[in-house]
């Protein structure tokens, strides 16, 4: 008879009705889970730059074992402990998402950045020398470009990672797909859940080729591994 | 009273020292769940990465599995697994041990992949057959990379245990979901501070055990400590 039962108990993983209905909704949490991504790059990239360039520039300092360790430490602990910890403190919001993400894409990209510098061969840097480049100038205009195919394999995992990392801070009320997910948690519906873990996943997979591409773009005598 | 100060009164607070919700329950839960997920992950990536790494191939495959790996959200997996199988340990030993396999089978297929071409030479030229030369040389030469596996996937799902208290179960999640629910504070900053601890503490026991599980024969000519081929944060 009725093919609809009154309480249809059977929720398929994916309801198309409600997906073709809620595309723009979906797209706004995608929206919203590339920009926390973006703001957790650039921060990360910001702050990650010159300290590795400084840790390299000024070894007597021993910047290099300080940042390490304090930022493995910090890579250590979990980030729904860290998002936790900041909350009586920065409240619910960006602030609170972002503190977390940036400090731990530092730490992947400030690695990144001084296996690069060092991975520099010491006859270019002989050869700089000898064409008369002051320090400063041979770090920013020889070695660090010389560093950028590791700059941008740090990119890329930190780029990846952090697309993941995103969705728990649908624990502290933002999380672009993580919301849809807590969502498909909280109603037991499966549709929202399932669609934001796939679109996580596609988010990766073409944010990693963006990332490829960018490197193919800056550094096309690098191939990107 | 500063909120530090209370977190403070809440941590020594008998009263949260026993019972069901007490921390060394939800310690011990956060703990079993994770060895038991990285136990189940270590059978079923080790023995992959291994004989993968041994007869070199299928390299791509087992680099690919980490790859993809670190791109599928631990949260999804956790909740899609919860709606499969319900209330229970079930969903999060699922979501955990999809976490541990990638980084293990990749470390432990590089580990076989660079243990020296030149020493196999020998050790078939001394007359070893295949399943020795894996067992008693090439094996002992892999152990520091196969452990620097071991190691990232056990921080990694110390740390994602944490999540557990999402889908209703225990751990240490529990004081993180609880104390937010109810604005508690101070219980939320102890249960961040205990995992936080927790997370810290298996990164540098794991990293205490690889010193001492190098075998003596190469302890002496090895190259620098605590190196892993993938390591990737994703909680």
């Amino acid at each position: 008879m009725g093919s609809r039962v009154f309480l249809d108990v059977v929720d398929p993983w994916i309801n198309w009705d409600w997906l073709s209905t809620h595309i723009p909704y979906v797209l706004a949490a995608v929206q919203e889970h590339l920009v926390l991504t973006a703001i957790a790059l650039a921060g990360g990239l910001v702050i990650a730059l010159p300290l590795g360039i400084a840790a390299r520039r000024w070894t007597n300092l021993h910047l290099r074992p300080a940042v390490l360790t304090v930022f493995g430490a910090f890579y250590t602990i979990p980030s729904i402990a860290l998002f936790a910890l900041l909350i009586p403190y920065t409240g619910l919001g960006t602030l609170t998402a972002e503190i977390p993400l940036i400090g731990y894409n530092v730490l992947i990209l400030v690695r990144n950045v001084l296996v690069g510098l060092d991975a520099v061969p010491p006859d270019v840097i002989d050869a700089a020398d000898g064409m008369g480049y002051r320090p400063w100038a041979r770090l920013i205009q020889v070695e660090l470009p010389l560093a950028l195919p590791a700059i941008f394999a740090g990119l890329r995992v930190a780029t990846v990672s952090t697309i993941g990392i995103v969705t728990i801070t649908a624990v502290i009320g933002l999380g672009g797909l993580g919301q849809l997910i807590l969502r498909g948690l909280i109603e037991s519906f499966h549709t929202p859940l399932v669609v934001a873990t796939a679109l996580c996943i596609l988010l990766a997979f073409f944010a990693d080729l963006l990332v490829a591409g960018a490197q193919r773009v800056a550094v096309p005598w690098s191939r990107p591994a | 009273m500063s909120l530090p100060q209370e977190t403070w009164r809440w941590v020594t607070d008998p009263a949260h020292w026993q019972g069901i919700d007490g921390i060394p329950t939800r310690l011990g839960e956060q703990v079993h769940l994770s060895l038991e997920s990285v136990a189940i992950g270590a059978l079923i990536a080790l023995p992959v990465g291994i004989v993968l790494g041994h007869y070199g191939r299928f390299g791509n495959l087992a680099i690919n599995i980490s790859n993809v790996g670190r791109a599928v959200p631990s949260f999804g997996i956790l909740v899609i697994a919860f709606q499969v199988f319900g209330l229970g340990d079930v969903p999060i030993v699922i979501a955990l041990t999809a976490l541990a396999v990638p980084p293990m089978v990749t470390n432990s297929y590089v580990a076989l992949r660079e243990v020296d071409p030149d020493v196999k030479d020998a050790a078939r030229g001394m007359g070893y057959r295949e399943l020795p030369q894996l067992l008693r040389v090439e094996l002992p030469l892999a152990v520091p990379l196969i452990m620097a596996g071991i190691r990232t996937s056990a921080v990694q799902v110390v740390a994602t245990a944490t999540l557990a208290a999402l889908i209703a179960g225990g751990g240490l999640g529990r004081y993180i979901v609880d104390g937010l629910a109810r604005s508690d504070n101070p219980r939320l900053l102890a249960g961040a501070l205990l995992v936080a601890a927790l997370a810290l503490a298996t990164e540098l026991l794991l990293a205490g055990l690889q010193q001492v599980l190098i075998p003596r024969g190469i302890r002496l000519l090895r190259a620098p400590s605590g190196q892993r081929a993938a390591t990737l944060k994703v909680a």
